[in-house]
């Protein structure tokens, strides 16, 4: 870590000689206080930072917002209230009326990713979902409290989630392990789709502002910048919005594992 | 300087290359505390909106449905009695005309009435008067036949006078009537 702050300072002086791309230099943990030093689980860090600005964050707009509890919904209100409507017809939509009671956690999942993404997208910020630290424990959360509540609710029957009976006999042991191959493989595009199109964006954002030290390139430079933000802002929507989706699928998967 | 700053790089790369090849989100050493804040902020975030947030949010949603509810049900309650109303202001409004319909029949009679009376009663009034009239003319026609015939009379009397003739009256007087009457 003393070689990371070292190198940090050697970086800073070699800037003045040209372009210097440090694009994955945002996605770094460090402590907010101090240089260097060991980052142990409870150190206070810019993820932890954010992560507590994400919670604000939520707080202002479902709590805050709607404090009037008015029946003419303010503009707070409306902003809260249309995050609830959005996540609860998604799940009435996509996994049905009984999936109701886990409503609560796919709001929380699709609150925090939502306003994570957003809060990333601050400059000099840091975007907790651009690390797969954090993708990857919100996917295997889905994915285990999906496996459990499928064999919670249909025990063995849940295995026939991957026997397809529709399909000729045949050929339903290919499938099987097929589906067997796509069930594991969920939480891992589930994570990496979320961090890595968090870190694309952030990246291609920061090579731009690299560009923008170039008089002859910056109007370009600038240009790019305001379009890939504009670009990220939509996929910050969307990714939250994939996430939470994705989620009401296997969840359907779980409560009704017949095809 | 320059040299300084490349000689400086080149031990900055290499310290990177040794460090972590390329993505810091793959910095092991990072995980504990990301996860451990992860959780926390997780845990944080579904006791916000599972304890005060969507409650609060369903309970206004369902007030409003409530209030929507009721609206419309009020809203259909007056529609009704405006449909009274007016079936009300209808049948007034046709008893209103009816009645005055019947006013204007009734005092029609009696005008008619009343003009009937007047014109028998001018009828009557000019009938007399004619009458009267008619027979002031008959007077009046007897009296100037009556003066004709003695200025007749007289003037005969007085042209036989001076013709020198014998002037016997009476038979003057006859002569003129009879000849008046021819």
């Amino acid at each position: 870590m003393a070689d990371n702050a070292h190198a940090a300072a050697a970086e800073h002086a070699a800037e003045g000689t040209g372009l210097v791309f440090h694009p994955m230099d945002q996605f770094k943990v460090q402590p907010l206080f101090g240089h260097g030093g060991e980052v142990s689980f409870y150190t206070p860090t810019n993820a932890m930072l954010w992560l507590g600005l994400t919670v604000l964050a939520v707080f202002l707009i479902m709590v805050v917002g709607t404090r009037g509890r008015a029946i003419v919904p303010s503009r707070g209100q409306s902003i809260g209230e249309l995050a609830y409507g959005f996540v609860h017809k998604m799940i009435e939509d996509v996994t049905g009326k009984d999936a109701l009671v886990y409503f609560p956690y796919i709001m929380t999942l699709f609150m925090f990713i939502l306003m994570n993404n957003f809060l990333g997208l601050i400059p000099t910020s840091f975007a907790n979902t651009a690390q797969i630290a954090t993708t990857a424990i919100l996917a295997f959360a889905v994915f285990f409290a999906v496996t459990i509540i499928g064999f919670v609710k249909h025990g063995s029957h849940f295995l026939g989630l991957f026997w397809v009976t529709s399909a000729p006999l045949a050929i339903r042991p290919v499938l099987a392990v097929i589906e067997v191959i796509s069930y594991f493989v969920r939480p891992v595009s589930h994570s990496i789709r979320l961090a890595g199109n968090i870190t694309a964006g952030h990246a291609v954002m920061k090579v731009f502002a690299a560009f923008a030290g170039l008089v002859a390139l910056s109007p370009l430079a600038i240009l790019g910048i305001t379009a890939m933000y504009g670009l990220e802002m939509l996929v910050a929507f969307i990714q939250a919005y994939v996430f939470t989706i994705l989620t009401c699928v296997y969840l359907k998967d779980a409560l009704h594992p017949s095809h | 300087m320059a040299t300084e700053s490349h000689g400086a790089e080149a031990v900055a790369a290499g310290h990177a290359a040794a460090e972590s090849a390329g993505m810091p989100q793959l910095a092991v050493e990072t995980f504990s505390n990301q996860i451990f804040w992860l959780v926390v902020a997780l845990v944080a975030t579904y006791l916000i909106l599972s304890r005060v947030a969507l409650p609060r949010i369903a309970a206004v949603l369902a007030e409003r449905q409530g209030t929507i509810t009721n609206d419309i049900a009020a809203a259909e309650e007056l529609k009704l009695k405006a449909k009274e109303a007016e079936a009300a202001y209808e049948k007034a409004l046709a008893d209103a005309r009816s009645q005055a319909n019947q006013i204007v029949e009734a005092t029609r009679a009696e005008i008619k009435a009343d003009l009937d009376a007047a014109l028998a009663k001018a009828d009557a009034e000019i009938a007399a008067k004619a009458a009267e009239s008619e027979k002031a003319i008959a007077e009046i026609r007897a009296s100037a036949a009556e003066s004709a015939a003695e200025v007749a009379k007289d003037t005969a009397k007085e042209l036989i006078a001076v013709l020198g003739g014998d002037v016997d009256g009476r038979s003057v007087a006859a002569a003129v009537t009879s000849r008046m009457k021819g």
